[in-house]
């Protein structure tokens, strides 16, 4: 069970440290600046950050001490357009992921608009993956909630690190075989509303909004879409929309047990221009089933005028599958250990939260 | 050569102090900047190479005209001043 969690927010990046049984605020970074995201690398301890600076950009950042001191290393750049052509620049770094086993491996990064970049040197020097850069579709891309398209999600298939499935908001997902060297969009099975009638079931089109991929099972995989959740089974060969989620379909976070893949868990919200919790009333949708049926757990969770908006990154879970933690747009913390049934209220006010991640105890 | 001056917002995230460098356009007075401080380079530029949105850049009083490619002419006294806009904090 994880006694570490990693909060990135609006202003600065906070670890979280479980002791009896309560979490506390242990450690503070860039305090002031917007952290979107980090990634506690399991491989080496190293922790990365990376920072959206409102007037100068992207930074990443890494540390070998867990967080008490950092080095700005590289991030990833977009190529330099030809004279007279737009280019494009870096808007943030939406996912970072090891990308194998081992520390030579490297690390994928996601980002907005719709590059996919790699590390072999922690950090230092990133590269754009043109297969996919490049590939005709890209410029049917499109973006959902930001101006331009993103890659928020990098699922590794643990059993072969070369199959990587990616999810874009919004050019649905994405699968490569061979470790990225060629890319082809992923099966059918989702729907978006958002279209007209005849390109809605485009896997080209959809709107995942995150998606998450069941450690111990690999082959099965949720995500939660703009239009509700969809669930495979086949390692996205197709998907399968779950019905009948309560007390809403629509959301951005979404949580697999790491061993048992009928296990899951969605933030729920009112779709979707308005996007706060159905009646005011925070809950976490649980189902054991693979979808059939759903829990509504509220135990903790504020039950009256809450208007707080989990974003895709914000929901967190650990490798035991018992210990869960979110955080909102309106700086408030919850966790649980006992897999959603009661939550409690981390005693601060923290500035609004973009990412959530448990981390090594080293 | 020009004096290059920059907002002490930037040295909470890397030194830099006030320097001289030489150019006789404002891509060319950065360009002697970066040489020593090659991180810099991001904080002001995009990845083409354009002025950070939220960035401005004077020359004496004037902001530069072109936030592209840096073509605003710098003599030899003139004072480059580099600040974050109001917008973007």
């Amino acid at each position: 069970m994880s006694h570490t969690l990693w909060v990135c927010t609006r202003k600065g990046l906070f670890r979280l440290k479980k002791t009896n049984e309560l979490w506390e605020i242990d450690q503070t970074s860039f305090l002031g600046h917007p952290v979107s995201l980090m990634l506690d690398d399991p491989r080496d301890q190293a922790v990365y950050a990376a920072l959206n600076l409102g007037h100068f950009g992207v930074k990443i950042h890494r540390s070998d001490d867990r967080g008490a001191t950092w080095t700005e290393v590289g991030v990833p750049k977009y190529p330099e357009a030809p004279e007279g052509e737009k280019g494009t620049t870096l808007n943030q770094i939406w996912a970072l992921e090891p990308a194998g086993p081992t520390v030579a491996d490297g690390i994928w990064a996601g980002t907005i608009p719709g590059g996919l970049f790699r590390t072999s040197d922690r950090g230092e020097t990133w590269s754009l993956n043109t297969a996919l850069w490049d590939h005709p579709t890209r410029a049917k891309w499109f973006g959902g909630g930001a101006d331009h398209p993103g890659i928020h999600s990098i699922c590794v298939d643990p059993r072969d690190h070369q199959h990587i499935l990616l999810a874009v908001s919004c050019a649905g997902v994405w699968r490569s075989r061979d470790g990225g060297l060629s890319w082809e969009v992923g099966g059918p099975g989702m729907i978006a509303e958002y279209m007209p009638p005849e390109g809605r079931d485009d896997p080209l089109v959809q709107d995942p909004h995150s998606m998450v991929r069941c450690a111990h099972a690999p082959d099965c995989l949720w995500v939660q879409h703009h239009n509700g959740v969809f669930r495979t089974i086949d390692n996205a060969a197709s998907w399968t929309q779950v019905m009948g989620l309560q007390p809403s379909s629509f959301g951005f976070a979404v949580a697999v047990h790491p061993r048992d893949p009928e296990t899951a868990w969605f933030i729920p919200g009112v779709k979707d221009e308005q996007r706060y919790p159905v009646a005011g009333k925070l809950s976490v949708t649980r189902t054991r089933d693979g979808g059939v049926a759903c829990d509504v757990l509220a135990n903790g969770l504020p039950q009256q005028h809450c208007y707080d908006l989990v974003y895709r990154h914000a929901l967190a879970i650990d490798s035991t599958g018992m210990q869960l933690a979110f955080g909102s747009t309106t700086g408030n913390f919850w966790t649980t250990s006992d897999g959603g049934d009661s939550w409690q209220a981390l005693p601060n006010h923290l500035p609004p939260i973009y990412a959530v991640r448990f981390g090594q105890d080293a | 050569m020009a004096t290059v001056r920059f907002t002490p917002h930037l040295r909470m995230h890397l030194d830099c102090p006030d320097t001289n460098a030489a150019g006789e356009t404002v891509a060319e007075v950065l360009q002697h900047v970066f040489r020593d401080r090659p991180k810099l380079a991001g904080y002001l530029l995009d990845d083409q190479g354009a002025v950070r949105k939220h960035v401005t850049i004077f020359v004496n009083n004037e902001t530069v005209r072109d936030r592209q490619r840096l073509t605003d002419p710098v003599g030899p006294h003139d004072e480059v001043f580099v600040f974050q806009a109001l917008s973007g904090g």
